[in-house]
């Protein structure tokens, strides 16, 4: 048909060789000739292309809503390697005498099917909900939405009110009931405010992943732009059943659970 | 009337002058809070603007940090923080310390440091609650 040529001078070849090594990091096995195994590359890779650092002295963007899918069928019974990467990265350390008022920013959770025994293992947090009830009800302000869909809250207006912490169907925000010194620079916290999970955003903003995602062994936890269609995360969830946990609401969490 | 104008300009000129030599703790009348800058000359800012607007500096970068999400602006606490912390110390908080040392001499409360962390190059090692 043509003449035969080397990889090397076929522009062509050496264009669909990038292209297809860029699709999600796919790989292939060959089993026997002519078979082959294809492999998608682990969520982490794929979730660590979709993310990149924005510039300095850009605002967040509307076009983007940073989300979560976790997968509850891959959530290793015991293990707190999530929560314990997510303690260490925002430095929550307190141990109070009284355990309930340490913070939580993430917590494992287990749910038990009683009719057949069924358990499944999963880490709850701050559902970044695009309706969020605790930036409803806050009267300062302090609890916000970023525009690319992280809640946080401004603790330099928080009166430590804690209607947010009523508010939240998902038990994610907590008070900071004692004095603090050991923050990370990043991560600024102190006592008389209410805090949660911040999705990282310190992180996200350098184009890194939150730490509960890097530290999962088991790969159960994806990051990722929901509103774009290309991302591993918006793929994933227009091709597999995923659950918004009491969607019921209507708050439309950026948080997506799969096998609950 | 002349000799008058310029004795006015001359008193503004001293009056202008004279907080900032004060607080440079050069050896003027009042007892000046004791400064010490790591790295000179590498403000963000002359120092005069510093002295006058670093508050207002933070508070708009802030807002633009943490709603807009705005990140690398040069009015930052921790670039503070990183640059004037105290070589002893390795804080800005300690007593003769950057902010400590100006702040109580001025008796303005300090409120930043209940949330940041007024160490330089901290990492935070947190454990389990």
């Amino acid at each position: 048909m043509t003449a035969p040529q080397s990889p090397d001078n076929n522009p062509r070849r050496a264009f669909i060789a990038a292209a297809g090594a860029g699709v999600a990091g796919l790989g292939f096995t060959v089993i026997a000739p002519g078979l082959h195994l294809m492999a998608v590359a682990s969520d982490a890779n794929a979730a660590s292309a979709a993310t990149e650092a924005r510039k300095a002295g850009t605002a967040a963007s509307p076009a983007v809503r940073w989300g979560l899918l976790i997968d509850a069928n891959k959530c290793a019974p015991g293990c707190t390697k999530c929560v314990d990467a997510c303690h260490t990265e925002n430095g929550v350390s307190e141990k109070l005498p009284d355990p309930r008022q340490n913070s939580q920013w993430i917590r494992k959770i287990e749910l038990v099917d009683k009719r057949n025994g069924r358990v499944t293992q999963l880490p709850m947090m701050c559902q970044h909900c695009a309706n969020p009830p605790c930036v409803d009800v806050c009267p300062t302000g302090a609890s916000m939405k970023r525009a690319d869909g992280i809640v946080l809250v401004d603790r330099h207006t928080c009166i430590g009110c804690r209607y947010c912490m009523m508010a939240c169907p998902y038990k994610a925000r907590s008070f900071v009931h004692a004095p603090l010194h050991d923050q990370n620079p990043d991560v600024p916290r102190g006592q008389g405010c209410v805090e949660s999970c911040t999705l990282c955003v310190h992180r996200v903003d350098k184009g890194q992943q939150p730490a509960c995602v890097e530290s999962c062994p088991e790969g159960a936890m994806m990051f990722g732009d929901l509103f774009d269609p290309g991302s591993a995360i918006a793929r994933r969830i227009a091709s597999v059943p995923t659950t918004q946990v009491r969607a019921d609401l209507r708050l439309n969490p950026g948080v997506r659970y799969q096998g609950i | 009337m002349n000799l008058l104008r310029i004795l006015v300009a001359l008193f503004a000129a001293f009056i202008a002058v004279s907080p900032a030599s004060t607080l440079a703790g050069d050896g003027g009348r009042a007892a000046g809070p004791a400064i010490e800058i790591a790295n000179p000359g590498k403000c963000v800012a002359p120092v005069e603007e510093m002295r006058r607007n670093h508050m207002e500096m933070l508070k708009h970068q802030r807002d633009r940090s943490l709603r807009q999400g705005i990140r690398g602006e040069p009015a930052s606490l921790n670039a503070c923080i990183e640059c004037h912390a105290s070589k002893k110390t390795g804080s800005v908080l300690g007593k003769g310390d950057f902010c400590e040392s100006c702040h109580a001499y001025a008796a303005v409360k300090l409120d930043c440091f209940e949330c940041h962390q007024p160490r330089a190059g901290f990492k935070a090692t947190g454990v389990k609650p």
